[in-house]
């Protein structure tokens, strides 16, 4: 083995090597606050170029920045939510020249964030580390004009400051994440977190919510971590899957072909499915850290971080427990979407109103997509005892599901407006004994133990009734008579 | 350094200036040989925290009065030769 | 006339605010071809607001506790709609969509700006020589230095063409040309006085502070502009009783310290001599007087250094051609920036962005600003340790009295030196203030530097109106 493939996890590798791959994600997330993180011009989406600005978030001379209370409770409550350690902290300048920075440096935090040591569950159980999750603001937007809109090539720029100064909180996670999947979950997971603390929209294609990726590949089996390459410009979660993918491809043949990884950023491209690289490790700039003068030591009080602790809402992760305890028999990712959808509610208030679990759930999962409507707890509760009683059909449920989100009311009521009258056992009796004497041939044949005809048998019956009677109670009684 | 700052120097000036901050450099290389070992570093002479502002909206600028100040608008906006690239 | 003279004429209807600013706007005229203290008069302005006042004091309104006073501000102040250029080409035409804190405040008093004044540029310098519109000349020598870098506001107050003036105080910005001009000038505690509007040159030591030629007009300014300000951070939450109703209240039973660091080596005789004097006024107003030692207080200089030009490598980066003040035309946005920056600002502005720029970089962090940080909270605990023995401190405020004219513009070590006996307290965040005692072998002014703790304002007045008196 030679010194290089020592180095670096997987130089050189053969063909057929098992390679694993390693992400950590930072996302960047709009804190929704009525205002700016240091000035009180309105942080709100889209709106005229340069309309939603003040001399703090254009950086005049002589503006100061003064910290937004209500970002911070939001940081603290994703602190919380993420169960980190929630710190004193303070704020420190990146100094960088770019024309969407208003004071050619963004206020950040650096070496002291609020909240660091969390950590967050994915719906499979597995939890990933969370390094620190801190505030800092927003940049402006620049729209290059000529050269089709494109960086390179454009002939000049246009620069609006409406974003610039919105608090966005950062949340960095440990390299912890083994497949694209796995880190598309973690974006779902983060996100319905975000929303249910009421701390972002999470909205992806607004670009409230932005999601940089560390990505590196190493042959299975291999502790050592391998050369990383960042990804930007991930603006949706396929994008994110579709890039962590390439990416790990391109490290992959890379290193099968004996060439190192350069540490690099990468731009992704949606058009081409394809990283680019934009610049290497050796060209780091030099960001000059210090701590920001204008503003004072954050140092948010036990009392005020308690407070913000028991006014939290029940997080995802709760939600999908309490579920899978009402109704353990359901499957993991079933629970999880119904949560994901809010669904969990419903679905816990009707199966503490008696109705059978799975019977709620595969509502809930399979008819329901669209949303509950009218529908109320308690009437699911019923219309799945219905079914159980075997008053109504699994296709005379979901008819009389739609009539119930449609328009409310009880499934009785709706199941007598659609003409679903439960047969009693002995009209079904008299009509299965009517079908035999008439397919003497077929009844003789299912005797003989060709099950197929129950099929044939099943329909006939419910040709005749024109879908009111419940297949299972048939077959049951076509084996009884069978004997 | 001159780069960092997007400062460009003519050879007059840095000629002047390398002396000038050597000098300078070489007075307060004696903070160097002080014992500041254990010393918190002072970022506020005053030991004040936590000023925090509602989040209440207040008044914005005037786009206009405030792009008659830039060098070049154009569309409401601050108009920039080429940008070349993504910020670092 | 003095300011709180002018106003109690003008509010009492003696005398209008119309006639108390046409007075200055001619003494202006007369005077300021020479001394050029000001950027821009704002005489349109000025006769406008000193009509409204009178016209309050007709109509029985409370024209403010400072009506009709003219008053110059320091170019580095933002005021509304009227050109703020920190005496830099990169600024010039500039004009700022809003007012300071401290403008609002003395419009709100009745005070008249009557222009801005020269400064060394974004306040780098202690002469007034480093502005773009060139020097502003000692009223009292026309061929010396105002000292800085507020020289414009400490020579429009001596030359007579404001009653009041503020400046802004960095590393002594306010207390050494108000020495050299022989006025008085005051660095009041680090957060007293909102620096909202205050164009930044090193966040964490700017203060703004007021020139006067009385002691006890200074006390009526402080009182007008000091005070909490949601719009700055570092601004002290409480509001200080008002100086003025402890003015006459004597030193008799005060400890007072001779600061030795400050007072010794380095400073000229003539002006150790006036040191000697006002010492003398205070033991025999009945102050205890002794000797104190800051030890660290030496290695200020080195500090401030340090720490001042790491910061405003920070706050001078927005000046980048892209949103307002200059702009060289380049083929691309870095170039333009670069271009930019090299044409607007003069050499020592250059010369403090590299400084800090170096300080703070990577791998010189640590060595330098790291270390200056630390050395900050070494001087900190030293004087925390003298103020448990005393009450005030004096020094020099400068080591010599007004320089000439480019003597030391080709040295900058020697400019520097211009201010140790003032940048420990930048450094501090405590109070201090130059008292004019006299003056030197050249007649030229002496200032006599009185230093309190934070929050000190009260006691320090007080000790600085028996100077004031000793002098009669
Ligand atoms: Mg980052
Ligand atoms: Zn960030």
């Amino acid at each position: 083995m030679s010194a290089d493939t020592l180095d670096v996890p997987g130089l050189g590798a053969p063909a057929d090597t098992e390679w694993e791959t390693v992400v950590g994600l930072e996302v960047h997330a709009e804190l929704a606050t009525e205002t700016k993180l240091f000035s009180a011009s309105p942080n709100r989406f889209g709106g005229e170029p340069n309309t939603h600005i003040d001399p703090v978030s254009l950086g005049l001379p002589g503006s100061l920045p003064v910290l937004n209370e209500k970002a911070v409770e939001l940081a603290i409550r994703v602190g919380l939510s993420l169960n980190c350690r929630v710190q004193p902290s303070i704020f420190a300048r990146k100094n960088y020249f770019y024309p969407d920075m208003p004071k050619d440096f963004q206020i950040s935090q650096y070496d002291q964030p609020i909240n660091v040591d969390g950590w967050l569950e994915l719906p499979s159980g597995k939890r990933v580390g969370i390094e620190r999750a801190h505030l800092e603001e927003d940049t402006g937007k620049t729209v290059h004009i000529g050269g089709g809109g494109r960086i390179h090539e454009a002939g000049y720029s246009l620069v609006d400051y409406n974003r610039a100064g919105v608090p966005l909180i950062e949340i960095v996670g440990h390299p912890e994440l083994r497949s694209a999947e796995e880190a598309r979950h973690y974006v779902t997971e983060l996100r319905s977190i975000l929303v249910a603390v009421g701390a972002s929209d999470g909205k992806m294609e607004e670009g409230s919510l932005r999601v940089d990726c560390n990505v590196s590949v190493r042959p299975l089996g291999i502790d050592r971590l391998g050369t990383r390459c960042e990804i930007k410009n991930v603006n949706s979660l396929r994008s994110l899957g579709r890039a962590i993918e390439y990416e790990s491809r391109r490290q992959i043949d890379q290193l099968i072909s004996g060439h190192p990884i350069e540490q690099q950023t990468r731009h992704w491209n949606e058009d081409d499915g394809r990283t680019h690289a934009l610049r290497s490790k050796e060209e780091d700039y030099d960001y000059r850290y210090f701590p920001e003068p204008d503003l004072l030591p954050l140092d948010p009080s036990a009392e005020w971080v308690e407070q913000i602790r028991q006014a939290l809402p029940v997080l995802p992760r709760d939600r999908r427990q309490s579920l899978a305890e009402a109704a353990p028999t359901v499957e993991a990712d079933h629970i999880a979407l119904a949560v994901e959808r809010s669904m969990d509610e419903l679905a816990l208030a009707a199966i503490s109103g008696g109705g059978p679990s799975e019977r709620v759930m595969t509502h809930v999962i399979q008819n329901l997509a669209d949303g509950v409507g009218m529908l109320s707890p308690e009437s699911l509760a019923s219309l799945v005892a219905m079914e159980e009683a075997g008053e109504l059909t699994a296709t005379q449920a979901k008819k009389v599901l739609a009539v119930l989100v449609e328009s409310g009311g009880s499934p009785q009521k709706a199941a007598q407006s659609l003409g679903f009258e439960a047969m009693d056992s002995g009209e079904l009796e008299t009509l299965v004994d009517g079908l035999i004497s008439e397919h003497p041939d077929e009844w003789s044949r299912f005797c003989e133990g060709d099950n197929k005809l129950t099929g044939f048998f099943v329909g006939q019956v419910m040709k005749t009734t024109q879908g009111r009677a419940d297949g299972k109670a048939v077959t049951q009684l076509l084996n009884a008579r069978r004997g | 350094m001159a780069a960092l700052a997007r400062l460009e120097l003519t050879d007059e000036e840095l000629d002047r200036f390398t002396g000038q901050l050597d000098e300078l450099l070489d007075h307060v290389a004696e903070v160097e040989a002080l014992d500041v070992e254990g010393l918190p570093p002072t970022m506020h002479a005053l030991p004040i925290a936590n000023l925090l502002r509602p989040d209440t909206p207040g008044e914005v600028l005037d786009r206009d009065e405030v792009l008659s100040q830039a060098p070049v608008a154009e569309n409401g906006q601050f108009r920039v030769p080429p940008i070349l690239g993504e910020a670092p | 006339m003095s300011a709180v003279e002018i106003a109690a004429a003008v509010r009492s209807g003696q005398q209008s605010a119309r006639s108390a600013v046409e007075e200055c706007l001619s003494v202006i005229e007369e005077g300021d071809a020479e001394v050029h203290a000001f950027n821009l008069v704002t005489a349109a302005q000025a006769r406008t607001r000193a009509d409204e006042i009178d016209a309050a004091v007709a109509d029985g309104r409370d024209p403010g506790p400072l009506a009709g006073v003219p008053v110059a501000l320091k170019d580095n102040l933002c005021t509304r709609g009227v050109p703020t250029t920190c005496s830099s080409r990169i600024l010039e035409g500039w004009e700022p969509p809003y007012d300071a804190t401290v403008v609002e405040k003395l419009h709100n008093a009745g005070a008249i700006v009557v222009g801005k004044t020269n400064m060394d540029e974004f306040a780098m310098g202690s002469s007034t020589e480093n502005s773009a519109f060139g020097p502003t000349r000692n009223p009292c020598d026309p061929n010396r230095v105002p000292g800085g870098s507020s020289g414009g506001s400490a020579a429009a107050v001596a030359a007579g063409f404001a009653s009041i003036a503020l400046g802004s105080d960095t590393g002594g910005s306010i207390r050494q040309p108000a020495a050299l001009c022989g006025v008085v000038g005051v660095k009041p505690t680090y957060g007293l006085v909102s620096r909202f509007g205050l164009v930044a040159f090193a966040s964490s030591l700017d203060q703004i502070g007021p020139f006067t030629t009385t002691v006890a007009d200074s006390a009526a300014v402080l009182d007008v502009i000091s005070g909490p300000d949601h719009r700055d951070s570092t601004s002290i939450r409480d509001s200080l009783p008002p100086v003025t109703d402890t003015l006459d209240d004597g030193v008799d039973g005060l400890r007072v310290g001779v600061l030795a660091e400050l007072s010794g080596d380095g400073i000229a005789p003539d002006v150790s001599a006036r040191l000697r004097a006002a010492i003398d006024a205070l033991e025999s107003a009945g102050a205890r007087v002794a000797e104190a030692s800051v030890p660290a207080a030496v290695f200020g200089l080195s500090a401030y250094y340090l720490i001042a030009p790491a910061e405003a490598s920070s706050n001078l980066a927005r000046y980048d051609g892209v949103r307002y003040g200059l702009r060289m035309d380049a083929s691309n946005t870095p170039d333009m920036n670069t271009a930019t920056r090299s044409a607007g600002f003069g050499d020592e502005v250059k010369r403090r962005i590299m400084i800090g720029t170096y300080a703070l970089s990577a791998g010189y962090y640590d060595a330098y600003y790291g270390k200056a940080q630390k050395v900050r909270t070494l001087i900190i605990n030293d004087f925390a340790s003298v103020w448990e023995q005393f009450d005030l401190l004096v020094s020099p405020t400068s080591p010599t009295t007004a320089f000439s004219l480019g003597e030391r513009t080709a040295d900058p070590m020697a400019m520097y030196m211009s201010d140790v006996c003032t940048v420990p307290v930048n450094l501090t965040g405590q109070t201090a203030m130059s008292v004019p005692y006299g003056v030197g072998d050249d007649g030229l002014p002496v200032g006599v530097q009185v230093m309190a703790p934070a929050l000190g304002e009260s006691v320090m007045f007080r000790a600085a109106a028996v100077l004031e008196a000793s002098l009669r």
